[in-house]
């Protein structure tokens, strides 16, 4: 097979799978999730192929593998879709295919495959455990006080196993389709299933009011992004009349007639404004402010691996998006020179989402949380990188980012399931997912904690060894290299920020002691949850050296610089890499180990019951945090509750049903109106009151002439004698009077 | 076989009209029989519309109007005011008739759940069928009229009879009147009053020109010029503009025009309301792309930027009008003001930029917009209705974590809604993104603000599944064993039969099948509008 052919086919295994799933093989779980693993595989291996034979390619940025057939008639041209694969799809679709396997074969022991139905599950809601008789084996080790209890509570399957194997399938196939398209179009086809995915995963526990009101939520708040997107897209469409990517981002003529076009809005020019459209998708999208919100409360899906899928690698499509048409968003600006303010917005954006969600990040309990505000400002780092002009090291960080939250989500799942383990045992209804109901796992959790240690150090930025540091390390330098210091700073801040609530999540939940019960029947998963933790723990930590600086003391000459040359032939115009300068390299090395040990330091001897350190240290800031600025209550009172009354009350009671409506009444009753004028008025007094009288009249003459109608001959007679006389009369004394 | 070529469009015409004279005389009692008879009959026409379909050239690129029509047929009618019985096919009208001869077996399947006078409901349903396809098929306006007549008076007494049952609407002065009543009395008086204005203009054309036909009027009634009665054509011909807008604007229908359509969407049988949103409302649409467009080019320039401000209307109001409801036929009956407030704007688009690449788009975009809403709206309609007759209930209110009863059936009403909010992989996502694509630069305020409907549509379609699929049960429904769930008035929420399986899988097919891969069917649409223009 071609190279070309296999891109064509990375999508479509997992579709397959889903449509199998759903038609045919729901009912068998073991057939459900093979076939779903099995389309995953086989678009992971297709991946694997594609990427080695594109690393094979000399100056694949100037040769990329693309193929594409007619797809939508348009006049008499065709809109043609097809595939791409530069050198910034083949970092992404790397790290798509590894996190996508990964995933689905954690799910499979983290929905519990293999253990008996719960009797009191339902579809819809998460399982609630099965009792099952005492065996031998549990019987010698049980340390249930209540020794007489014949049964025991263990996990119980996931009653919709195979369906989440069937979204999770779609969901796939829409992420590939994403990565290898060559046109914005197909990119936003893929998008938008991704996002009914989304929603669908959010929502799986459906019956559960929470998860029912996230998954419309997550829906409709990307989908805010998402009709702007689709405005950049049509503008975009009808200004160069194309939408592939090589054909408008690698064609400066294109990029310099879209720079220099204005259109007509805010003295924007018409690559600003369809660039800053476009973004607007990735708001949505990659969960940044103002439309953040529903990222936190997506966390409602079964517990980590939605999370994950959300969190690692849908919102990474967003991000993905906006790396991919950089040269659009870029077009007009130089180099060191000032932003355009297409830039200028994605750089404040980012890095006001970075701080703002880190600061909320310190005051949540929920290890899930946490690590969804921690997504939401290392994304922020990444469109902050795009908007002053860093590309690689966005695409750096997305990279890096992707392993190891993905790792982490996984972790934290693997974490709440000890903790289910332990909630079953007791039978108290404690929430599982607190870390203040945690401590002391690392003795009962071992591969989950020191996979989960790698990750947090790599989100920490922890020197030298794990990717996120020089990942992160790329963004500071550049920031600092070009001379936008507030960028800079507040990136700066942070990550120190970064460091310390990754710390002090890690200490609460592993170190120390147990605070509670369950924290200490928790034990670990099994090995279809291990092992991809173990898996995405290596490329936590190695994928980081394949992108140190060439000029980096010792180790850039030591280890050759892949990344960065190879991702930087993506884009027609090469960028210069920043000189090195040490001011950076200290700040992100300081930052990233005084958060770490202030976290440690501060959170190290919490006991059972205490309330947050930081709650003392911040006041009432620390409420203002733990309720995310109020920004839920805000969108509700700003933008919800009028919503619905402009829909409920003003047009449908007010303009549909009494304006229209009641003119429509008016007017009918008007007819009515008048058509009774016309019968009471007209109608009956004058055309049937004359006609009446005509009747009448004749009724009443002949009624009165009846009386001489009375057969008698002489009568008669007599009559017609009267009436002679009298006209001999009239004819002599009248008419022949002279 | 040389006979059903030479007169197939006749045939496709009138073969409902055969069956329901044939129904006619079957034994009322025998309910199943008149179902079977209808159901096979209706087939005929569809079989028939296929036979057309892939027997049908699509024109030349440079083709002009005339050689664009083909299965012609024409036959002296009323030789004494020149008026003929024409009929003829482009692109535009082919996939419309094959809509209507695919949605006529799929509702009629869909009505075999009605059990009272069954031989009447048949009847007018078949005599329906062919008052439609009078309209896509006509080529003389005098026919165009009155085939768009007929097809009124089987749908009132669809809604009237076999309309829902329950339910009164408040006129004036505290009158209550019953609300199918109401509905059809609406429906038929609005619709009437708008074809008044159609026929005077139809009247004029003809007796200025002396001839109704189409061909011939495309070529000559753009030209004209001089006076009538003292009037200068400039203003003779915007007024009979104006009538012919607003004929087709109650029809489709653009905001304001539009408060016919809840109610009688509302208050119809499940396949009235799902022949009305799918067939019916292209009725209007179609008479503006067949008529308004190439008759009136000058006036169509001039005023299509009130056309797309009411369109624009249609989108964003008909959206949020969806999201107020509580009723969830109603719910579902406003989005069809939204979604056809589309084709309009891309009609609009098209009219103010004919012959640029943007008109064609915008206009692929409206037709397809016309197919797709076809099949979600109808998909939708048929959903309610599956769910109503096991309920006796539209309140979303009553509804409400109903997914684990009722699996298939939620899936399935997951996919038919996402069709409907326009989600990429389906039918409704291409025709929406070609039409804003062709409207943007030629109504680029009217289109971004056109987004707070694009919005409002997710908005109201999750609403409808949150309200009836997601959630805690809701408390009517008990379920006892686990398998049979009931309320307290018995009533028992079933799966979706077979039957229901088979009405609504051909249109989940096609939804999909476009989503995926719109050339086949987009094509004949492309070819059709370059010629238009």
């Amino acid at each position: 097979m071609t190279t070309e052919n296999i891109i064509w086919f990375i999508p479509f295994p997992p579709l397959l799978a889903f449509f199998l799933i759903v038609l045919f093989t729901h009912r068998n779980k073991a057939l459900s999730h093979t076939l779903a693993i099995g389309g995953a595989l086989l678009s992971f291996i297709a991946s694997m192929v594609v990427i080695w034979r594109a690393l094979s390619i000399e100056d694949l940025g100037q040769n990329p593998l693309v193929s594409s057939i007619n797809w939508l008639p348009t006049g008499e041209t065709w809109f043609r879709i097809g595939v791409l694969v530069d050198p910034f799809t083949v970092v992404t679709l790397f790290f798509v295919a590894w996190t996508i396997l990964m995933i689905f074969l954690y799910s499979v022991g983290y929905h519990n495959f293999g253990q008996p139905k719960g009797e009191k599950d339902k579809p819809g809601l998460p399982p609630q455990g099965a009792t099952i008789p005492v065996s031998n084996e549990h019987l010698a080790d049980s340390e249930n006080p209540d020794k007489k209890a014949r049964t025991i509570k263990v996990p119980s399957v996931e009653p919709m196993y195979s369906r989440f194997f069937a979204f999770s399938g779609l969901f796939a196939f829409a992420m590939y389709l994403l990565v290898v398209s060559d046109n914005l179009l197909t990119l936003f086809i893929g998008w938008e299933i991704m996002g009914l995915c989304s929603y669908l995963l959010i929502g799986f526990w459906y019956a559960k009011p929470s998860a029912r009101d996230a998954m419309v939520k997550a829906f409709l708040t990307t989908r805010v992004g998402d009709v702007l997107m689709l405005l950049g897209i049509a503008y975009l469409y009808s200004q160069t009349g194309t939408l592939n990517f090589r054909q408008i981002l690698y064609n400066e003529e294109v990029l310099n007639q879209l720079a220099t076009t204005g259109s007509g809005f805010l003295g924007l020019s018409a690559a600003g404004l369809i660039g800053l459209l476009l973004f607007a998708g990735t708001v949505g999208k990659s969960a940044q402010w103002p439309l953040h919100v529903w990222l936190p409360d997506a966390m409602e899906g079964p517990t980590p691996v939605s999370a994950m899928i959300h969190a690692a690698t849908m919102v990474s499509a967003g991000i993905y998006m906006v790396i991919r048409i950089f040269p659009l968003l870029s077009a007009g600006y130089v180099d060191g020179g000032p932003l355009t303010p297409t830039l200028w917005t994605m750089a404040f954006i980012g890095t006001f989402t970075a701080l703002f969600a880190a600061l909320i990040a310190l005051a949540q309990n929920d290890i899930k949380r946490v690590l969804a505000y921690s997504t939401i400002s290392q994304l922020g780092f990444m469109v902050a990188a795009l908007g002053i002009g860093a590309y690689v090291a966005a695409a750096f960080h997305l990279v890096t980012h992707a392993f190891f939250k993905a790792l982490l989500f996984l972790g934290s799942g693997s974490v709440i399931h000890g903790m289910e383990h332990g909630v079953l045992h007791t039978g108290k209804h404690i929430d599982p997912q607190n870390m203040f109901n945690m401590g002391g796992l690392k003795k009962h959790m071992p591969i989950t904690f020191w996979t989960f240690l790698f990750g947090g150090f790599a989100l920490a930025g922890f020197p030298l060894i794990t990717a996120g540091f020089w990942s992160k390390d790329e963004i500071l330098a550049d920031a600092f290299g070009h001379k936008h210091y507030v960028v800079f700073i507040v990136l700066a801040i942070t990550a120190l920020i970064t460091a310390f609530y990754t710390m002090r999540q890690i200490t609460l939940t592993f170190l120390g002691k147990a605070r509670t019960k369950e924290a200490q029947h928790a034990h670990e998963s099994r090995w279809t949850m291990t092992l991809p933790l173990i898996f995405l723990a290596f490329f936590a930590v190695t994928f980081g050296w394949i992108g140190i600086p060439e000029h980096f003391p010792l180790l850039g000459a030591w280890i050759p610089s892949f990344f960065y040359p190879f991702v930087d032939s993506t884009l027609l115009e090469s960028i210069k890499p920043v000189d090195f300068n040490v001011v950076p390299l200290l700040t992100s090395v300081i930052v990233a180990l005084g958060g770490l040990s202030l976290g440690w330091l501060v959170y190290r001897n919490v006991p059972a019951g205490a309330p947050d350190p930081l709650q003392q240290a911040l006041g009432r800031f620390y409420t203002v945090l733990q309720n995310k600025f109020y920004f839920d209550e805000l969108y509700d009172f700003l933008f919800v509750r009028p919503a619905y009354w402009i829909a409920e009350t003003f047009t449908y009671q007010f303009v549909d049903r009494r304006i229209i409506d009641g003119t429509l009444h008016a007017v009918s009753r008007g007819a009515m109106s008048l058509g009774s004028f016309f019968r009471n008025w007209i109608d009956k007094p004058v055309i049937n009151g004359t006609a009446d009288m005509v009747g009448e009249g004749a009724k009443i003459l002949s009624r009165s002439l009846r009386y001489i109608q009375t057969g008698r001959v002489q009568q008669y007679l007599l009559m017609a004698l009267v009436f002679a006389i009298s006209a001999l009369f009239y004819y002599l004394f009248v008419l022949i009077q002279p | 076989m040389d006979f059903i070529a030479s007169n197939l469009l006749t045939l496709i015409l009138f073969t409902p009209t055969l069956v329901a004279a044939i129904l006619l005389f079957l034994p009322r009692v025998e309910n199943q029989l008149i179902r079977w008879v209808a159901l096979i009959g209706s087939l005929i026409p569809f079989c028939l519309s296929l036979y057309l379909w892939f027997n049908f050239e699509p024109s030349s690129v440079s083709g002009d109007i005339t050689s664009s029509f083909q299965f012609r047929e024409q036959y002296i009618w009323y030789e004494a005011i020149n008026s003929s019985y024409h009929l003829g096919v482009d692109g535009i009208s082919l996939i419309l008739v094959l809509l209507t001869t695919l949605l006529t077996p799929v509702c009629i399947l869909a009505s075999f759940s009605i059990k009272e006078r069954v031989k009447s409901f048949m009847i007018l349903f078949l005599l329906l069928e062919t008052g439609m396809l009078g309209v896509f098929l006509s080529l003389d306006l005098l026919l165009f009229f009155v085939f768009w007549e007929i097809g009124l008076i089987p749908m009132y007494f669809l809604i009237d009879q076999w309309g829902s049952e329950k339910g009164e609407r408040e006129i004036w002065g505290g009158r209550k009147v019953p609300a199918r009543n109401y509905a059809s009395f609406k429906f038929l008086i609005f619709t009437m009053a708008g074809s008044l204005g159609l026929l005077l203009a139809i009247q004029m054309i003809g007796v200025v020109t002396g001839t109704f036909d189409m061909l011939v009027l495309f070529q000559q009634w753009p030209a004209v010029e001089g006076d009538f009665f003292g009037i200068p054509f400039t203003t003779v011909k915007a007024i009979a503009f104006w009538a012919f807008v607003i004929a087709f604007a109650i029809k489709v229908p653009v905001w304001p025009f539009h408060t016919w359509l809840p109610d009688a969407h509302t208050e119809a049988p499940t396949a009235g309301s799902m022949i009305l949103a799918g067939v019916l409302l292209k009725l209007g649409a179609y008479g503006f792309l067949r008529l308004v467009l190439p008759l009136y080019p000058e006036e169509a320039r001039y005023y299509a930027g009130a056309l797309a401000f009411l369109a624009m209307l249609a989108i964003i109001f008909g959206a949020l009008a969806a999201y107020g409801q509580s009723d969830f036929k109603r719910l579902v009956a406003y989005s069809s003001v939204n979604h056809m407030g589309f084709v309009v704007l891309g009609i609009a688009a098209a009219a103010f930029a004919a012959g640029s690449d943007h008109a064609i788009l915008a206009l692929n975009g409206a037709v397809l917009q016309m197919f797709a809403h076809g099949l979600s709206a109808a998909g939708m309609f048929f959903l309610v209705g599956v769910i109503y007759e096991r309920t006796h209930t539209r309140n979303l209110n009553d509804f409400g974590g109903l997914f684990p009863l009722i699996p298939v059936y939620g899936g399935i009403l997951i996919f038919v809604s996402m069709a409907s909010l326009g989600l990429p992989g389906l039918s409704g996502f291409i025709s929406e993104f070609l039409v804003v694509r062709g409207a943007w630069p030629v109504f680029t305020v009217f289109t971004a603000l056109s987004m707070i409907g694009l919005f409002f549509t997710g908005v109201f379609v999750l609403k409808g599944l949150k309200q009836v699929l997601h959630g805690p049960l809701n408390e009517r429904w008990v379920t006892n064993n686990g398998d049979t769930p009931t309320n307290e008035h018995g009533e028992i929420l079933t799966e979706i039969t077979f039957r229901e399986l088979v009405v609504i899988a051909p249109l989940m097919v096609l939804m999909l099948w476009i989503g995926v891969w719109p050339a086949w069917i987009l094509d004949v649409i492309n070819r059709a509008v370059m010629v238009l223009f």
